[in-house]
């Protein structure tokens, strides 16, 4: 036979075929290719704001000078905070805070400009609702940006000279850092991990639940081939899946892709071969697909946790990093953080993408020879 | 007794001399089975729930490896040429191994497919099958809302879609009304007619009167072989339903 024959009767094709079949008929699958992507990009990229800008911040103006609306005017510069109205004492303060109407609320007592005229050191306060501790060392940084820059700004008025020392903080890659840039690539990484293992190890255990697993280890087909065809169109659902996010991310978050597509894609097959490998694995350990789902979840959560998707990994004590470094999502946040965001290219990914490459043929190769002892 | 192995292509279909099935944790599935089934012959297996049946059929299949002894399968050892055996051999399993999620035809094109046809041999193959059959109105339904009787029928239809040499039924015809049993039966009977060596399992007597030969299964053990005539006369019994009883009496005193 020749080898287009061969390769045109392969027994890969019909288990494709079937496949493709399936799924279309599958409405769990069309769900998690179109609607799972679109609701954890939404949900991830709105909800999970790690940077709090914004604090709805009330006045006690005591001063009433032109200093002090200067110092307010820099305190909303700094962007951490909003103004949403005045107060007139201490007690109106207490309520807009204890309401909510208010997170934060700038005092400035009656002598501020006073002391600014004198040369003597003013005063003014931030009462921050510290009950959430993200908001409050926001505004506490927002404050003391905002102290330095006035302070500054006053200094160089009065000696008539430029300020001395011009500190400038230029964030790169992420200028307005908004945490959505740092998440939305990550949903891609963490959308592909769930689909891939989940779709994988309950479409099998399906089968064998079934009996059609049975019905195909009888027929002629060989293992390869029945793998192959398996897996193959998974792959496509993981690319479709990544180029919805990418997309819906570049539309809804203004999320920068600076990188090439072709490298992104190219790097993305390890991981994805790696991910199918746990799919695999978990149906070989599964009775059935209730107990797939439960394994995939059971996998998904320290690859949410410690991956680096949404608490960095620095930030971690070192038995969790220690522990992040088992899981493929790890290296393809790194790979995926890269490109799209930094525009790096394969000279400086090539340690993620090694790690991946040896993670998913080890764990190709273990999943492969449990699920043919499965199968005898 | 026939020799096993490769070498003599118009032995019996089926040749299996002292094989044992132990499952992990030490249950004795099958034991000190010797079998050989004719070729063109249809051959039932009988034997009460958990006798050994299907795990028998499952090794001849080359679904499970024996623990101990050989067999062979058209010609070819089970152990082996398993690869040989698959392509000559059809299955239809007590589950019947459909795709709920597929059509009537896409279930036979997708294992006339994997049992390596193509074009248009393969679609005027499957058209004929269908008519036969009586498949070919409800061809675009899928087969999971199936009836069990045209469930049974696909299932058949499916794996004799590649015209093997030898067919194992297990149960085929659990849970169909009698009408599609004889629908069933006039099948197999047309099957074998062709040359087609069949091994069918089954809980009803009156399929077994229908078979050329009978072995009796207990508790994983051989405890009768032969033809409805022979096996009646030799048992002296008046019908295989008596027959059944008496040997599984037996066989559970003599396990007492
Ligand atoms: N995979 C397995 N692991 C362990 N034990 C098994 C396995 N498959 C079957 N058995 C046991 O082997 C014995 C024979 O089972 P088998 O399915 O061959 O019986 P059977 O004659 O087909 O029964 P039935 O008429 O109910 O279909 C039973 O006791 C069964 O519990
Ligand atoms: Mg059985």
């Amino acid at each position: 036979m020749s080898l287009v024959t061969q390769f045109r009767e392969s027994r890969f094709w019909p288990m494709l075929w079937k496949e493709f079949i399936q799924m279309r008929r599958d409405r769990l699958t069309f769900l998690m290719m179109t609607g799972l992507p679109a609701v954890q990009l939404v949900l991830f990229g709105y909800a999970i704001q790690t940077d709090v800008r914004h604090l709805k911040t009330v006045v006690l103006d005591e001063s009433r000078t032109a200093e002090s609306r200067a110092l307010v005017n820099v305190m909303v510069n700094t962007g951490s905070f909003d103004l949403v109205g005045a107060v007139s004492d201490r007690a109106q303060l207490r309520d807009a805070i204890e309401s909510g109407v208010a997170s934060a609320a700038l005092v400035i007592p009656p002598d501020y400009e006073r002391n600014i005229k004198r040369g003597r050191t003013a005063e003014a306060q931030i009462i921050v609702d510290a009950a959430d501790p993200q908001s409050s060392s926001s505004a506490i940084a927002g404050a003391q940006l905002a102290a330095l820059a006035r302070g500054a700004t006053i200094i160089s008025e009065r000696s008539r000279t430029a300020p001395p020392i011009d500190m400038r903080v230029r964030p790169w890659y992420n200028p307005e850092q908004r945490s959505a840039v740092f998440i939305v690539p990550g949903v891609i990484g963490i959308l592909l991990t769930i689909t891939m293992i989940l779709i994988t190890s309950t479409a099998i255990v399906r089968e064998r639940e079934r009996g059609t697993l049975e019905q195909l280890i009888v027929t002629p087909i060989s293992k390869p081939s029945l793998m192959l065809g398996k897996l193959v169109p998974f792959v496509l659902v993981g690319y479709v899946q990544m180029t919805v996010v990418m997309g819906l991310g570049k539309l809804i978050f203004r999320i920068p892709t600076v990188g090439s597509f072709a490298l992104l894609y190219l790097l993305t097959i390890p991981f994805i071969v790696a991910s199918l490998g746990v799919g695999l694995l978990i149906s070989t350990v599964a009775r059935n697909q209730v107990q797939a789902m439960q394994f995939s979840f059971f996998f998904m959560l320290p690859n949410i946790l410690l991956s680096g998707y949404i608490f960095p990994r620095v930030a971690m004590p070192l038995p969790a990093q220690w522990l992040g470094l088992l899981l493929p999502l790890t290296y393809y946040l790194n790979i995926l953080r890269g490109i799209l965001l930094k525009g790096v290219g394969i000279a400086q990914l090539w340690r993620p993408t090694l790690a991946l490459s040896v993670f998913a043929t080890l764990i190709l190769l273990i999943s492969v020879r449990r699920f043919s002892k499965t199968i005898e | 007794m026939t020799s096993v192995g490769a070498s003599a292509p118009l032995a019996d279909a089926v040749v299996t001399e002292g094989v044992r099935k132990v499952f992990h944790g030490g249950l004795v599935a099958v034991d000190h089975l010797d079998l050989a089934i004719h070729r063109g012959e249809v051959f039932g297996l009988l034997g009460p729930n958990g006798s050994g049946k299907t795990t028998t059929i499952r090794m001849l299949c080359g679904l499970l490896t024996p623990t101990a002894g050989r067999a062979s399968v058209v010609g070819h050892d089970v152990a082996l040429e398993p690869e040989l055996i698959r392509a000559k051999i059809g299955y239809m399993s007590q589950r019947y191994g459909l795709y709920d999620d597929l059509t009537v035809y896409e279930n036979l094109r997708f294992y006339a497919t994997v049992y390596g046809l193509h074009g248009k041999a393969r679609t005027e193959r499957l058209e004929k099958h269908m008519e036969e059959i009586g498949l070919t109105a409800l061809r675009s339904q899928l087969a999971g809302t199936l009836s069990g009787g045209w469930k049974q029928r696909l299932a058949l239809a499916c794996a004799t879609a590649h015209e093997p040499e030898m067919l194992f039924l297990d149960e085929p015809t659990a849970g169909v009304d009698p009408a599609a049993r004889r629908a069933f039966w006039t099948s197999i009977y047309e099957l074998a007619a062709h040359g087609t060596t069949i091994l069918v399992t089954t809980h009803y007597m009156d399929e077994a009167e229908r078979c050329q030969r009978l072995a009796f299964l207990s508790r994983g053990h051989l405890i009768g072989l032969g033809t409805v005539k022979e096996i009646l006369e030799h048992f002296k019994q008046p019908t295989i339903e008596d027959v059944f009883i008496e040997l599984q009496k037996r066989d559970e005193g003599a396990a007492a």
